[in-house]
């Protein structure tokens, strides 16, 4: 092995620490944190199990924090391995998952339930209806893109621009004739938050970001070759529209469910796949992983910050990852760009 | 082991390859030559099963090419298109190792360390494997898409204008790598635009002109004055080199013509 590689593998396996190290003490210290605060010590003592001297306050450990500290993992890493995903997929490192449809797809899902007052699925009609929603959109987009049998890039993602441009109105017209309790839900879903999380909600999303997370496991060493263009990857034995497709099924399945229980929140999936490129290079057999683990960290993070920046208020999660994340994103750009040779 | 039968391919409605019937043998090069939207990179791009034919049809070791599993087909031929962007940061070194996916999970995955540091070594390019592709001089690029081709050890190789971006010392390394894989078992179809450098390094040439194909066959009895002439609708001049007797091919220079007339 030469030197540099060995300085390849040291750079992984640091950052791989680093990131389990943050997960960790952000889940624990976000656990503790907000209006009710809880030293670190109870946090500890309540996962191993044991009973807390205050009942109320282990109460709310298990019944509000805890559940919300895990969706916000589970969004956070589905968020960073769809956009990993998207970027690769599409050899476009703007490509989001938001391209494909799928967030603005939810959207209305979950304003067509909350004007009309759905609730035929009780408290899951919401994000019931936002994940069908997301994954109907999704796989139009891509029905709509294909022509003789394949899949362009440029004409996915400007069918996208179209779609999301549809469904942007519909969200429009909906909030029109929609009560102001209506409006006021849809705001606040569009934003962002996981304010709402319950164990029920847990339990239904972790399975779907579990496949999602698996199957971008899966395709990882072919994203690699992607990179060269899809002609490219298909002299090189990659059946690139099976590969394409079988990453937009993944990423509607996750997003989908990060969606509808998180509502919109943008950036994430962006960001967090150019971070670890700039740290540990393009490589997607490093990248979807450790996208997992960042995104997981940055959303639990976000999240801690919008319980405890300003008193007695919840700040909308979507705007924190936005406010915080557009500037030192544009930062970093700007610091990498002549490096690795363009906007990469 | 590869071959066009009568191959038609239409893009958009018009015409782009007319009937082209030409056949790549083992242990040749055979250059593609012919002018500005001749159809070159076309052909060659349904030979690679990248574009459907519209009539006749494009084999791959006797099978239509678009009927093998592309990974099959990655195992038989190697392509270097024209342009090769690689979209994100990677170093040299993982590029040209992107060659080796075809063989994952075979006997031949052994190889893959030998491969990748041959055709590092073949196209000049091992010092540069710890830099990122994108931050590559054009010529360097197009040297190490080359090295990612010839990583591949396909006994088949096409190859789209390889030395467009080269300076003449990596012109000439580029078809004398050709020829190697040529003369240990392969064959390698290049498209070339220097006339002069297919009459040289040729087995057989073939010109194509509007789709059509008008001559195949060795470079003496193909690069005539008249034929390249008429092909390219400017006069050529065509003499043998004075100490090879190669052909060299050159077009009249208006210049020169009217320095002569005066």
């Amino acid at each position: 092995m030469t030197a540099s590689a060995v300085r390849g593998r040291t750079r992984v396996v640091v950052l791989f620490a680093v990131l389990a190290v943050a997960l960790v003490v952000v889940s624990v210290v976000s656990a503790g944190a907000g209006q009710y605060g809880l030293p670190v010590s109870d946090v500890l003592r309540a996962l191993t199990g044991k009973p807390l001297a205050d009942p109320f306050a282990e109460g709310a450990l298990w019944a509000v924090r805890f559940p919300r500290v895990v969706m916000s993992l589970l969004v956070g890493a589905v968020l960073g391995v769809c956009g990993a995903l998207m970027q690769g997929s599409f050899g476009n490192p703007l490509a989001e998952p938001g391209v494909v449809g799928v967030s603005s797809g939810a959207a209305v899902g979950a304003c067509l339930s909350i004007v009309f007052g759905w609730t035929f699925f009780g408290a899951f009609t919401v994000p019931g209806t936002a994940f069908a929603a997301g994954l109907v959109t999704t796989f139009a987009v891509y029905a709509l893109s294909r022509s003789s049998g394949r899949t362009g890039t440029v004409s996915m993602i400007l069918t996208g621009v179209a779609v999301n441009a549809v469904a942007g109105a519909v969200v429009a017209l909906l909030m029109f004739i929609g009560d102001q309790a209506a409006r006021e839900q849809i705001v606040f879903w569009q934003l962002g938050s996981v304010a709402g999380a319950r164990w029920s909600y847990v339990w239904v999303a972790f399975p779907l970001v579990a496949v999602t997370a698996l199957a971008s496991l899966l395709v990882a060493r072919r994203l690699d070759l992607l990179a060269l263009g899809d002609r490219q990857a298909r002299h090189l034995g990659v059946d690139v529209e099976r590969l394409r497709l079988l990453v937009i099924c993944a990423v509607a399945i996750g997003v989908s469910a990060a969606v509808s229980y998180a509502g919109i929140i943008s950036f994430v999936g962006l960001v967090v796949p150019h971070l670890i490129r700039m740290i540990v290079g393009p490589g997607h057999q490093v990248l979807i992983p450790a996208s997992l683990l960042g995104g997981a960290v940055l959303l639990a993070a976000a999240d801690l910050l919008a319980r405890t920046a300003v008193q007695y208020a919840d700040l909308p999660i979507g705007m924190v990852t936005a406010l915080i994340g557009g500037p030192f994103f544009f930062w970093l750009l700007r610091k990498n760009r002549t490096k690795a040779g363009g906007w990469a | 082991m590869i071959a066009a039968e009568g191959v038609s391919v239409r893009l958009g409605g018009a015409l782009l390859v007319d009937g082209v019937s030409v056949e790549l043998r083992v242990g040749e090069v055979l250059v593609l030559v012919g002018p500005n939207g001749a159809g070159k990179s076309t052909l060659l791009a349904a030979l690679a099963g990248d574009l459907p034919v519209a009539g006749g049809r494009a084999l791959l070791d006797g099978e239509p090419v678009q009927g093998w599993r592309p990974v099959e087909a990655a195992r038989r031929r190697a392509v270097l298109p024209q342009h090769n962007p690689v979209s994100f940061p990677f170093d040299v070194r993982s590029v040209v190792e992107m060659g080796r996916a075809p063989w994952r999970g075979t006997e031949q995955e052994d190889d893959d360390d030998t491969a990748v540091a041959e055709a590092l070594r073949d196209t000049g390019v091992e010092h540069l494997v710890d830099r990122a592709y994108p931050t590559l001089s054009g010529g360097e690029q197009a040297r190490v898409a080359l090295a990612r081709v010839l990583a591949q050890r396909a006994p088949a190789v096409l190859l789209d204008e390889p030395t467009a971006a080269l300076d003449v010392r990596h012109q000439e390394l580029v078809l004398s790598l050709a020829h190697r894989h040529a003369r240990s078992g392969g064959g390698v179809l290049v498209v070339l635009h220097d006339l002069g450098l297919a009459a040289a390094h040729a087995d057989r040439v073939a010109v194509l002109d509007a789709g059509k194909l008008v001559a195949v066959g060795p470079p003496a009895e193909v690069c005539t004055a008249d034929l390249l002439s008429a092909v390219y609708r400017h006069p050529v001049e065509v003499f043998p080199h004075p100490r090879t007797g190669v052909p060299v091919v050159l077009p009249v220079r208006s210049r020169e013509e009217q320095e002569c007339l005066s």
